[in-house]
């Protein structure tokens, strides 16, 4: 018995089972997102002495990141066509490029952001605008690290399958790279709302 | 993976760590209905302090009665079928927990509960009811078990992440247990949680972290049924042959996956709000025992119950759409009829998921929202009765001129309908901000929304199990039992919660310790409390019939037939029980719609028609 369409589109509605998933389950993920804007709208109209962001906040540090995602986004891209052409030396060099951007991404998020101002004692319970940067890039980069670890599966591990199923190994890569893009995409929507705005 | 190979399969994958849908199904629905036993056994607890307030709960008897359970089901299930007797355990451990309840100085000391008890049992009453009972019976069960079948799929489209949204329920239902036995005990801020009480209340932590297990587990299971449904279509099954269960189950996995995250942000939020000291829900100089909170404060504690609803209305239809899906199953298949207006139904059904995320601030109208809000979610929450209606009447059309059999199923589907009925139409006062003025928080929001989800949806999955009793085991539930059952459960339940309309007119707020009995305008209404309690207890001697029913027939060696109900749709177009993998022996081919019964074939009555056998009908 086998599942029908995990690897061949379903001709009527031109989609594997993996792909209509994530779909679906990103459609949940801008509900989540949805949700957590909304809040940050809420509180932010609510609040009386809302902070200068801009001031709070290191802009440098992130636009480096933006442009970081940007070039990670690209970089996905990229391994997907590599692999498409069949390219498999081309794959492996450029989701491995991704992965390194992901993981600067996160090394700067914690090392120059994250713990200079837990060090100057700016925390959740600071102020509400504090719990909101938190809340929203820490599950951003909750995101990415999920991200990390299923990038680094397909780098190693998970690899192995180019060898048994490439159509497949394929359609995975692409689904990641679905995931990927919407991971970036949030960050587009946090930077200027946390940072610039 | 042939049968062959599928059966040297170890124990723990065949009946353990399944990924099998049916195998899922099973757990689901095994685990769901413990869980409403549970949540019923907390509420009968509640309702003798609310008849008999500050007087001893007779908890002996409760545990006498649940270990004799156990125990009848461990001599009738004998040597020969250890997996049944191991059912017991269930009847075990509730009985070991209303013994710990009565133990201890925090809850139920000498049988007299503690007015923070009756808080914990009301919370978790109402939590384990929605969340870990009825949605998972509804979904989780019912959804897995037959919407394979009914689009003639081998499984689901994602079979190990099945298994994993079985698990990762399991864990979030094990955890909300647990949570009686912490320091402080369980949560009790109500199920809707509203802040800032539930950020300084004990016990609420582990139900936010419990709570987001569940939530997890419905996000997973809800792309795992749409996934199914729109791909795994067997070949002719198009989308207007396609069953209406089916149909309830796609638009549910919707409201699911896309309702589900704002509550997720939101526990989040004021999980942090409780262990790091975030202000989310919290306004400055928050007071509690005459000292002031140290919190940095600018929270906003409407921004929870706007998150919180913005999931809890359109969790309201998940748990009455699978429900109506089951109804109609039952009805056409006991008419003998096509369902009346299948394309009106299937519009309506569009038309309230989509409508369901537009009214949720109408539990909401004495926060002071402003009238052209509160104009607006009025309007859409009466916009929203119509699509009900239509459902009512469809079914009732489907009655008109039919050769009703009055099997047990079909008694409950009757029963289900006034039943919804008047759980709708006590719903429309609420739904109009004056009257809601009034009514808000009193026992009539109780009576209503016990009426749409106790003998509407439950009524609607007693009616499922004993329809597709015989497709899960091979063997039909016993009838005389089944009728028992039937009008002890709908005497009781009507016994329960009409008196609770009656009550809250009269102004009797929900949540108080004592059932009224310190306010003067209860007084005159108060003799009701003893009449509840009653109901409740005639509504759990009653199933005792349905518990033993099971466990009787499953004794029994003669098997029914294949298609006893003889139905149309798909599920029964392979052996009771269908084959272990793969469900289909061999792969079938769909001609027709869903309820072709008593149609014309070359000139002869056909008296049923199945989806999967080619004839041609003439109009």
């Amino acid at each position: 018995m086998e599942i029908p369409f995990t690897v061949s589109e379903r001709p009527d509605t031109g989609l594997t089972n993996p792909k209509f998933g994530i779909w679906l389950f990103l459609a949940s993920e801008v509900m989540l997102f949805g949700s957590l804007f909304s809040s940050y709208i809420i509180l932010r109209t609510g609040s009386l002495d809302w902070p200068v962001q801009s001031d709070e906040l290191n802009i440098t540090i992130g636009a480096v990141n933006t442009a970081i995602l940007i070039a990670s986004s690209l970089t996905m891209v990229l391994s997907w066509t590599a692999l498409k052409e069949k390219q498999f030396k081309r794959f492996k060099l450029f989701i491995g490029l991704t992965i390194l951007f992901a993981v600067l991404f996160l090394v700067l998020k914690i090392w120059l952001e994250y713990i200079p101002k837990i060090h100057h004692g700016h925390i959740l319970s600071t102020n509400t605008f504090f719990a909101m940067y938190y809340l929203m890039t820490g599950l951003h980069a909750l995101h990415i690290l999920g991200g990390v670890v299923v990038m680094i599966f397909f780098w190693g591990p998970g690899s192995k399958m180019w060898q048994t199923n490439p159509d497949q190994f394929v359609n995975r890569i692409e689904v990641v790279g679905l995931y990927w893009h919407f991971v970036d995409l949030v960050w587009i929507f946090l930077f200027p709302t946390l940072y610039l705005l | 993976m042939t049968n062959a190979e599928y059966s040297r399969q170890s124990f723990w994958r065949q009946y353990i760590f399944s990924v099998d849908h049916k195998v899922i199904g099973l757990q689901y629905g095994l685990t769901a209905l413990s869980f409403l036993l549970l949540g019923f056994m907390l509420m009968v607890l509640m309702r003798w302090q609310l008849a008999f307030p500050g007087e001893v709960i007779p908890w002996l008897t409760f545990v006498v009665i649940f270990i004799l359970l156990g125990l009848a089901i461990v001599f009738l299930a004998g040597k020969k079928r250890p997996y049944l007797a191991l059912n017991s355990l269930i009847f075990f451990g509730i009985a070991a927990l209303i013994w710990y309840f009565t133990t201890g100085e925090e809850r139920l000391p000498g049988g007299i509960m503690l007015p923070e008890f009756y808080n914990q049992l009301g919370t978790m009453h109402g939590t384990i009811m929605v969340f870990l009972g009825v949605v998972p019976l509804a979904v989780g069960a019912f959804g897995n078990y037959i919407l394979p079948l009914q689009i003639g799929a081998p499984d689901m489209a994602f079979p190990r992440m099945n298994m994993v949204s079985y698990w990762v329920y399991f864990i979030g239902g094990v955890l909300m247990i647990i949570s009686f036995f912490l320091p402080g005990g369980a949560a009790q801020s109500g199920w809707t949680s509203y802040s800032p009480l539930a950020d300084i209340n004990t016990g609420q932590t582990m139900w936010l972290v419990a709570m987001l297990f569940v939530i997890i587990s419905s996000l997973l299971g809800a792309i795992n049924f749409i996934v199914t449904t729109v791909q795994l279509r067997v070949e002719g099954m198009t989308w207007f042959r396609l069953p209406f269960f089916v149909w309830t189950q796609l638009i549910t996995a919707f409201l699911l996956l896309l309702a589900f995250p704002s509550l997720q942000i939101g526990a989040i939020m004021q999980l942090l709000d409780r262990v790091a000291g975030s202000s989310f829900f919290i306004p400055a100089g928050i007071i509690q025992g005459g000292k002031v909170l140290e919190y940095s404060g600018g929270g906003n504690p409407l921004l929870w119950q706007h998150l919180f609803w913005f999931l809890a209305h359109p969790e309201v239809y998940v748990l009455i759409l699978p429900a109506i899906g089951i109804i109609t199953e039952v009805v056409t298949n006991n008419t003998r009829k096509p369902l009346w207006g299948y394309p009106a139904m299937v519009y309506s059904l569009f038309f309230i998921g989509f409508m369901s995320f537009l009214v949720y601030a109408h539990h909401m109208f004495i926060t002071g929202m402003g009238t052209a809000v509160t104009t607006w979610f009025q309007t859409t929450t009466l916009i929203i009765s119509i699509p009900s209606i239509i459902f009512l009447a469809v079914i009732v059309f489907t009655l008109w001129g039919g050769s009703i059999r009055f099997t047990t199923p079909m008694l409950f589907a009757l029963a289900w309908v006034p039943m919804f009925g008047i759980g709708g139409l006590t719903g429309l006062p609420l739904g109009l901000a004056p009257p809601d003025i009034h009514l808000h928080d009193t026992y009539y929001v109780i009576g209503h929304f016990h009426y749409i989800v106790a003998p509407g949806s439950i009524i609607a999955f007693f009616a499922g199990i004993y329809y597709w009793f015989p497709k899960i085991c091979g063997k039909k539930l016993n009838d005389n039992l089944g009728k028992v059952h039937f009008w002890g459960t709908i005497i009781g339940m009507n016994l329960t919660f009409a008196p609770m309309l009656v009550q809250g007119m009269a102004g009797v707020s929900r949540r108080l310790y004592d059932g009224g009995l310190g306010y003067d305008h209860a007084q005159p209404v108060l003799f009701l409390n003893e009449w509840m309690t009653w109901g409740a207890w005639i509504i759990g001697i009653f199933q005792i019939f349905f518990i033993l029913n099971i466990v009787l027939t499953l004794r029994k060696k003669s098997r029914s037939e294949e298609n006893p109900w003889d139905a149309t749709t798909l599920e029964w177009a392979t052996t009771s029980p269908p084959i272990a993998h793969g469900n289909f022996i061999t792969e079938p081919f769909v001609y027709h719609g869903p309820y072709e019964y008593n149609v014309s074939v070359n000139g002869q009555n056909v008296p049923y028609l199945p989806q999967h056998k080619k004839m041609d009908i003439e109009d």
